[in-house]
């Protein structure tokens, strides 16, 4: 069986400076594969190269060495911008910071119709019901597509975010920290869309993330990374009962619970 | 033996767009060697409310009304001079939300202490250092950390040097405003064990804790106030109120918090539908109606008083 996603010895180093060209890998040696319909996490502390891996599965950002296959294809030997269409119509990022992914100067209404050209014209047929039928799925109310991205509070901004993915039906959502901006009570009802998503449309989803606990609740895989590598990969129950990387192990005695006080 | 009694405390920002009532009527009290809580999401008030605690007190924040009482004291009626030389440092200190770039950037940690401290009291420069030297050793922080410039520090150690900075006289309580939110969660548990390390020695007394994550203040505090919109709806011992929350705010919030446990991973998590309410005009009789799916008649239109329906238990809602 293929899988949708193959990462494969993925390196990417930094070098910086002008005279002294300091290297510094972000990302070392990372493998791991990816099924459809799969929810994985992908957890390190800042600085510890998740974003950077994000950044290159998303073809944003070219790795040193290493490859990686979507669908068996290479994505990096894409050259034609329209093959490019239509791999980041199948595979969709959402970032940390809605506002920024946002024109200030466009209205929600845009925003949304901007989507839609990643889409093949037979696919677009009724725009407006397109975009009204997005918006529905999050929960949000039409009227919600004439405000400008500052009127809408940060949760709202990512439900739009989220209501590109259901207008795109991508197969892959790379979520970069998606909810670390969001109060917590209202967390989970960004979380709940993105399980919706993979319910409707059997889309697989990556979420970066600091956070286990949230990694922990909805991911089926677990990936730990430390500087630049993946230490650890585990399912959620497996967390709970065997690490073997001292850098997990560190992790988990001090992740505060909830139902339990710290000796 | 209360060590701080805060009655009624209004206080209100002032600005073009209305007036931004941020505290509106909150009373709290702080026993001698305990630890308070305080939990709210962003924009509750919650910042607010631990300035107030000290009368600190900018424009356009104004204080409005009540009355806060510190180891005797009536502090709420002492001009910004006499806080400054008698109360701030010694009997109350804080450590803001932007703890991390509190200190200057320009100068060596040492100096930046050197002039904390004249702030409140005149000492020769030797000797605050020599005080300074001392505590970092007695805290097990490396004191070579006096000669260094803010930016050589990582954010943990920076953190907990502003900690350790602003209880150098040590005052009876430290008020924390979100200290570990920033932090990766192992130097997060840095941060905590110090606080701990504080009261074990008791260079400090009690301290008020705030931060919007539950699972880190269950760790610290013994007793826990949670606040909505400018106003706190419930208040009670840590253990009770993780094990049985009962205002439907605060239920909303235990069950959103996400850890490491079983229990947590089984169960369907809850979610407040809409966003916290303007504090330039917010709703009418109980704040939190709006989004509450208990609400009666009787939610939109009467305030609920914070009322005690059991022992050391406080909550402001009409179903209890």
């Amino acid at each position: 069986m293929s899988y949708l996603l193959d990462v494969r010895y993925v390196t990417k180093v930094y070098t910086a400076g002008l005279l002294s060209r300091e290297r510094i890998t972000a990302v070392n040696n990372v493998n791991f594969k990816l099924n459809s319909g799969e929810i994985i996490s992908i957890v390190g502390e800042s600085g510890s190269g998740k974003t950077t891996l994000a950044k290159i599965i998303l073809r944003l950002l070219p790795p040193t060495s290493g490859s990686v296959y979507f669908e068996g294809k290479d994505v990096w030997s894409i050259k034609r911008r329209e093959e490019l269409r239509q791999y980041w119509r199948q595979v969709h990022g959402i970032f940390q910071d809605p506002y920024a992914s946002f024109n200030p100067m466009f209205k929600v209404r845009r925003i949304l119709y901007q989507a839609l050209s990643l889409l093949d014209e037979n696919e677009r047929g009724d725009p407006e019901g397109l975009v009204r039928e997005a918006l529905k799925s999050v929960g949000l109310q039409p009227d919600a597509l004439d405000k400008y991205p500052h009127e809408l509070s940060g949760g709202m901004r990512q439900r739009i975010m989220v209501a590109r993915c259901f207008m795109l039906r991508p197969k892959l959502v790379i979520a970069d920290e998606p909810t670390s901006m969001i109060d917590a009570s209202t967390r989970a009802g960004i979380l709940k869309l993105f399980t919706k998503l993979r319910e409707e449309n059997n889309t697989s989803i990556i979420f970066i993330t600091h956070d286990l606990g949230l990694a922990y609740y909805v991911s089926d895989r677990i990936l730990i990374m430390y500087k630049g590598e993946i230490v650890e990969e585990r399912t959620p129950d497996e967390l709970l009962e065997k690490v073997e990387h001292p850098y997990t192990k560190r992790l988990l005695s001090d992740v505060p619970f909830l139902y339990r006080k710290w000796s | 033996m209360t060590l701080l009694m805060a009655e009624n405390i209004k206080a209100y920002y002032f600005t073009r767009m209305g007036t931004i009532r941020a505290v509106d009527g909150v009373s709290l009290g702080v026993d001698k060697g305990m630890v308070l809580g305080v939990i709210g999401e962003s924009g509750c008030g919650k910042s607010t409310f631990i300035n107030t605690l000290m009368m600190n007190i900018r424009s356009p924040l104004r204080f409005i009304e009540g009355r806060v009482e510190l180891d005797g004291l009536v502090i709420s009626e002492m001009s910004r001079e006499q806080l400054k030389k008698d109360i701030w440092g010694k009997l109350v200190a804080l450590v803001p939300q932007s703890a991390l770039n509190a200190l200057m950037p320009t100068m060596k940690i040492r100096d930046f202490i050197v002039d904390a401290v004249r702030q409140h009291q005149d000492l020769p420069k030797e000797e605050i250092v020599g005080m300074a030297r001392r505590r970092f050793e007695e805290l097990n922080l490396p004191s070579d950390t006096l000669n260094l410039y803010p930016h050589e520090l990582s954010g943990g150690m920076r953190q907990r040097a502003v900690i350790a900075i602003a209880t150098l006289l040590n005052p009876k309580l430290l008020l924390a405003d979100e200290v570990t939110s920033a932090l990766d969660v192992s130097t997060q548990k840095q941060v905590l064990n110090l606080l701990a390390d504080l009261r074990k020695r008791r260079i400090i007394d009690s301290v008020v804790y705030v931060s919007h994550d539950i699972a880190v203040v269950r760790q610290v505090a013994d007793k826990m106030a949670v606040m909505y919109a400018g106003k706190v709806v419930e208040v009670a011992p840590t253990e009770d109120m993780i094990a049985k929350p009962l205002h439907p705010y605060t239920t909303a919030l235990v069950n959103s918090v996400l850890t490491l446990e079983p229990e947590v991973r089984k169960r369907e998590l809850s979610y407040l539908p809409g966003e916290p309410p303007s504090l330039i005009n917010p709703p009418r009789g109980c704040r939190f109606h709006p989004r509450c799916s208990f609400a009666k008649e009787k939610c939109e239109t009467e305030e609920p008083p914070l009322v005690e329906v059991s022992e050391k238990r406080l909550v402001s809602c009409h179903l209890f």
